[in-house]
């Protein structure tokens, strides 16, 4: 579904943020990419989406990621921004919701419809009328979330989904993610969550490839995380 | 949060307003545009001493700011920070134009203070029909009527993103200033000394975000049409009602109603 060779990005000339990254995804695989702070993933994310010019060859679903088939290619993905902030612009929920399903060609019943079922399933139906500037961090989060399930996209990008969520809000997204069909790539710190919903997790570190591999053995390799600045899921530490 | 800050949040909040529902809500946005338009060059076109005439003109907000449910108190409100610019435009010209006009008893009021009344009156009545079209028509359903009318695109979603821009850049001047003043507690507005980086800040913050904005409009399909705030099919009523309220302010711009009014009183 989706496969990167010999890709990099750069922000500014001559410093690259990814750097020569090659690695292939399968289709209906949910991949966790972890990192720390700073180590690319969100630019990766954006490289993906067509968002930041890179180099080498991107290839979603056969298609390579250039101008002419961007909108196809946008068509399929589906981006959940790190900051929700920037990922809602309607006046309310529900607006927001079927903006994008309307963009393709839904009516508005339709689209609605949809968005009724998005919002059941994530138990949120009570925040479908509330105006976006009003919703409260974690709220816009789910929002956010809800948006980008409700156009149904091939594939799922997931910048950090559970930050700001309360538990009950985390258990829901956790188990959303883990249910959905679709292939999924998702960022997060949660390495709890990562180890619930992902089968896959490639570690970045400086724009590379640290490790890639099951969930279930990088993330238990406490010498590794460490050694990455980061520290093995709780889960797993008090074993 | 300062003066400046609510003011500014509250211009922002127009999306809210435009929510509500009334009869000028439900109007199809397509006439209402035109015809504040039209309204607005017709106000504009008095000629610089036609008091009565302009007087007459008010009658049409004062009667679709009731039938919309939206005080006036709320418009002037929120603008009272752009109204005293629209009122400084015809400050002057009492200084210029000193020749008696008119006169009401002894007080003889000359060219220049009846020019300055007029302008003044003009402003104020083109802030108030652009407010009310701004506070019953959501900025979708307008961009999506300016599609209609052929507006390039580009322009259109340009008008989009600028208004988008000015409730993003009132957002991060509340948090940047909040964030200012937790750790210059006592201090009364911002320091002269910090505004460079102030504003420097605000300028690449604002931008950022717009353009995130803009790409997550594109990641779900936005290109430059608003389907999904299509108004719906331009009907009958909605071509009468574009008729009607032309020809109501055409006969109110140029059959002299007040003066007409007056005349039938005073006999
Ligand atoms: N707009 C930008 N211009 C220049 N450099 C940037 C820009 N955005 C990010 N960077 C740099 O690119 C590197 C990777 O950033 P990125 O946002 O991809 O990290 P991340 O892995 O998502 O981190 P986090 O866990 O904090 O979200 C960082 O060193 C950052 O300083
Ligand atoms: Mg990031």
């Amino acid at each position: 579904m989706l496969d990167l060779q010999n890709v990099s990005v750069s922000y500014e000339k001559g410093k690259p943020v990814i750097k020569d990254l090659s690695f292939h995804i399968n289709k209906g695989e949910s991949v966790g990419l972890i990192g720390a702070n700073g180590a690319g993933k969100s630019t990766l994310m954006k490289a993906l989406l067509g968002l930041l010019p890179a180099t080498g060859r991107i290839l979603v679903d056969g298609m390579a990621v250039e101008k002419a088939n961007l909108p196809a290619i946008r068509r399929r993905l589906g981006y959940v921004l790190q900051d929700s902030d920037d990922q809602m612009f309607m006046p309310t929920v529900l607006d927001d919701m079927v903006f994008g399903p309307m963009n393709y060609g839904l009516s508005r019943a339709e689209a609605e419809e949809k968005a009724a079922a998005v919002l059941a399933r994530l138990s949120l139906s009570d925040l479908a009328g509330r105006q976006n500037h009003r919703l409260s961090g974690g709220e816009k989060r789910m929002a956010a979330i809800a948006t980008v399930l409700a156009m149904e996209p091939d594939v799922l990008l997931m910048d950090e989904p559970t930050s700001n969520l309360d538990p009950f809000n985390r258990r829901i997204v956790i188990n959303t993610i883990g249910s959905l069909p679709q292939t999924r790539i998702i960022t997060s710190h949660d390495l709890d969550m990562i180890l619930d919903c992902c089968t896959r997790v490639i570690l970045l570190s400086d724009g590379r490839i640290a490790a890639d591999g099951p969930a279930g053995v990088i993330l238990r390799d406490k010498a590794l995380l460490e050694a990455h600045r980061m520290e093995l899921p709780l889960s797993l530490s008090r074993l | 949060m300062s003066k400046t800050e609510t003011a500014l949040r509250e211009l922002a909040q127009m999306d809210e307003l435009a929510a509500g529902d009334s009869p000028v809500h439900r109007l199809h946005p397509l006439p209402k545009l035109v015809l504040t338009v039209l309204y607005i060059v017709l106000v504009v076109s008095f000629g610089k001493y036609d008091i009565s005439g302009i007087i007459a003109m008010l009658l049409v907000p004062v009667l679709l700011y009731q039938l919309s449910g939206i005080p006036v108190r709320t418009c002037f409100f929120k603008l009272r920070y752009v109204l005293p610019l629209v009122l400084a435009v015809g400050i002057f010209n009492p200084f210029f134009d000193k020749a008696p006009l008119l006169a009401i008893g002894q007080v003889k009021i000359s060219g220049g203070v009846v020019s300055m009344i007029t302008l003044m009156a003009k402003g104020i009545l083109s802030l108030m029909a652009s407010f009310l079209l701004m506070a019953t028509t959501r900025l979708d359903s307008l961009c999506s009527a300016l599609r209609k009318l052929h507006v390039p695109s580009l322009l259109v979603t340009l008008l989009l993103l600028t208004f988008r821009y000015v409730g993003l850049l009132t957002e991060e001047v509340a948090v940047m200033s909040e964030a200012y003043h937790l750790r210059a507690p006592g201090q009364k507005g911002i320091h002269i000394s910090a505004w460079g980086s102030f504003l420097g800040q605000l300028l690449l913050r604002t931008m950022d975000r717009a353009e995130d904005l803009y790409n997550s409009m594109r990641l779900r399909g936005f290109n430059g049409d608003f389907p999904y705030a299509a108004p719906p099919r331009f009907s009958v009523r909605d071509l009468l009602v574009l008729l009607l309220g032309a020809a109501v302010l055409l006969l109110l711009r140029f059959v002299p109603v007040a003066s007409m009014l007056g005349s039938l009183l005073v006999r």
